[in-house]
């Protein structure tokens, strides 16, 4: 169980939540997912055969908007978060796929 | 090439949906407008900000379920899908992948080949991102989120599909399935409806598929048919070379005419979905679906056979004016205004069609509104204006829907009644045309045709070319006795 959390899989997950780690975090993150997944192998001794997967907590359903416009122009509080802006857009690194 | 290889292909469509506002949170969704002004904290991705679904969206979705043979689901709940990119401001974008809304459906779809169904795996509802725009000079990225948050139906279809016109047919098949709903105006060019290719090929006979790839950055029928054929080739070589098709995603170039693949990310495709907690499920319970199913408009199928009872065009017209919604609702709605239905789809299928093509025009694009065709045919036949002129008019129409009476009014193009005003100007040309005259009168029939064409000429072609040419014979008979 303990090694489930190898050195490939938490440079994969680095990766994909866009994270750098030292050596030293790395080990860390390993040592604390481990954990992790210890808590849920426990959970996994539940039999929950026969049970539909919960999607959300509070037994509400249906809950709509109707389509009417409700929100006006709003650039300028929005841009107030803006890293950096430039033309009323907001200014990122160069970014293209492809 | 020795070997003989079958095409098998799969489409994912993606259509904005034609509602007001965006998926979860009361922005319009309209076309267009400055950068980032059609933002709120919901579609920007803020934290704290609660999405709620646009009851709308459900509803197009549901419908198009409907037409397209599918199972609606009883439940259906909202998924994350996780990926990092600046056009999507949360970090994933919320869609449905464990229970979609709609699934197992299919649609006939007819080629030269032949009917055949082309079936229908999922539909579900997603929103769109942001745009990306790339600044050459400052090495930077900028992004607009007017797009982001604007309500998508994807369209999943199962791998039926064998060439290009069946992916032509199936593609008309569903815009004109959703354009008769209202759910989306369908239009490539603009990106409102925009298909992916998934493409493979394998020896005929073959039972399993190939290594699929697939294609995007399709939009236009042109650019659709001429990627299927070059993904085709490519794949079919690469086989003959004893290569192997590599699953990727490739981009077409349609000014090349060819594709590349796209820079595969270092990790592959990983979204981790997961149930979006904001957003409680959905449960369409037998009630609300029949009421969904009773809201159901008329299709094309129906339509037809109604025209056919209703009006007394021939089925050729019928054809054609149904074959798209925005044409049919005009025909419908001047028909009531001014009856008369052949003149009405006269104008459709001769001026309207020629005008469209000459545009580069799709019937969605047509401006002119059923009120004012209508009043065109009404001054026509009370012979306020000549068929020339009409035409004239409509084109103004065409244009810019200009109100047929003020244009004839500013541009004083009524016809003349006047009488006396008409004389004159018969007695000038026949006395100006000795030679038309002498051959009319010697049995060259048309004279005639030459000399109503000079009367129109000196009336500025403000006279009603059958009231000349009635005078014209009258005049000339006269002489004759």
């Amino acid at each position: 169980m303990e090694n489930r959390i190898n050195d490939e899989m938490i440079e994969h997950i680095g990766i994909l939540a866009k994270l750098e780690l030292s050596a030293k975090e790395r080990e860390q993150a390993k040592e604390d997912m481990g954990k992790m997944l210890g808590y849920i192998d426990k959970m996994e001794e539940l039999d929950t055969s026969g049970i539909e997967p919960l999607s959300h907590a509070f037994g509400i359903r249906n809950v709509f908007r109707e389509d009417e416009e409700a929100n006006g122009n709003m650039r300028e509080d929005v841009l107030k978060n803006a890293p950096e802006e430039k033309d009323g857009m907001f200014l990122v690194p160069r970014t293209f796929e492809g | 090439m020795g070997k003989r290889y079958e095409t098998v292909i799969g489409l994912e469509v993606h259509v904005e949906l034609a509602t007001k506002t965006k998926i979860f949170c009361g922005c319009p969704a309209a076309f267009g407008g400055a950068p980032n002004t059609h933002v709120c904290p919901v579609c920007t991705g803020m934290p704290g900000t609660l999405p709620v679904l646009n009851k709308k969206v459900l509803e197009y979705a549901v419908a198009v379920g409907l037409a397209a043979n599918c199972k609606i689901s009883e439940y259906c709940k909202f998924d994350r899908k996780n990926y990092f990119y600046p056009d999507n401001p949360q970090n994933y974008q919320i869609s449905q992948l464990y229970l979609p809304i709609c699934t197992d459906g299919g649609v006939e779809i007819e080629t030269e080949a032949g009917k055949k169904t082309v079936g229908i795996h999922e539909i579900h509802m997603e929103e769109d991102a942001g745009k990306l725009i790339h600044d050459e000079w400052e090495d930077c990225s900028l992004v607009d989120y007017n797009r982001s948050g604007v309500p998508l139906l994807e369209i999943v279809s199962r791998p039926d599909m064998r060439n290009a016109e069946e992916v032509i047919a199936y593609l008309e098949k569903l815009r004109m399935m959703i354009q008769y709903l209202g759910a989306s105006d369908c239009k490539l060019q603009e990106g409102s409806m925009r298909a992916d290719v998934n493409l493979s090929v394998r020896e005929e006979g073959a039972e399993k598929y190939g290594t699929r790839t697939e294609m995007k950055n399709l939009n236009s029928f042109r650019a659709i048919r001429r990627a299927i054929e070059g993904e085709r080739e490519r794949q079919m070589e690469l086989l003959e070379a004893g290569g192997r098709v590599i699953q990727e995603t490739r981009r077409w170039d349609d000014n090349k005419g060819e594709s590349y693949a796209m820079r595969s990310k270092e990790d592959a495709k990983d979204y981790r979905y997961f149930p979006d907690p904001d957003l409680p499920p959905i449960v369409i319970d037998k009630a609300w679906l029949e009421e969904m199913k009773k809201a159901q408009p008329e299709f094309r199928p129906e339509k037809i056979k109604r025209y056919q009872k209703e009006y007394d065009i021939p089925d050729y017209d019928i054809e054609i004016i149904t074959a798209s919604k925005r044409m049919a609702d005009i025909f419908e709605e001047t028909v009531e205004r001014c009856g008369q239905p052949k003149k009405v789809s006269n104008w459709l299928m001769v001026e309207t069609l020629r005008l469209l093509k000459e545009n580069g025009m799709e019937p969605e694009d047509i401006r002119f509104s059923p009120e004012n065709l209508a009043k065109l045919i009404k001054m026509t036949d009370a012979k306020e204006i000549n068929s020339s002129v009409a035409k004239e008019v409509f084109e103004a129409m065409f244009d810019r829907n200009a109100d047929p009476e003020k244009y004839v009014e500013e541009q004083g193009l009524k016809t003349v009644n006047d009488e006396s005003a008409l004389r004159e100007a018969v007695e000038k040309v026949i006395a100006g045309n000795p030679k038309s005259v002498e051959d009319y009168r010697n049995g060259k029939e048309k004279a005639i045709g030459f000399l109503v064409g000079q009367t129109m000429k000196e009336m500025k072609g403000k006279a009603d070319p059958g009231e000349v040419n009635k005078l014209l014979r009258e005049w000339l008979q006269e002489m004759k006795e």
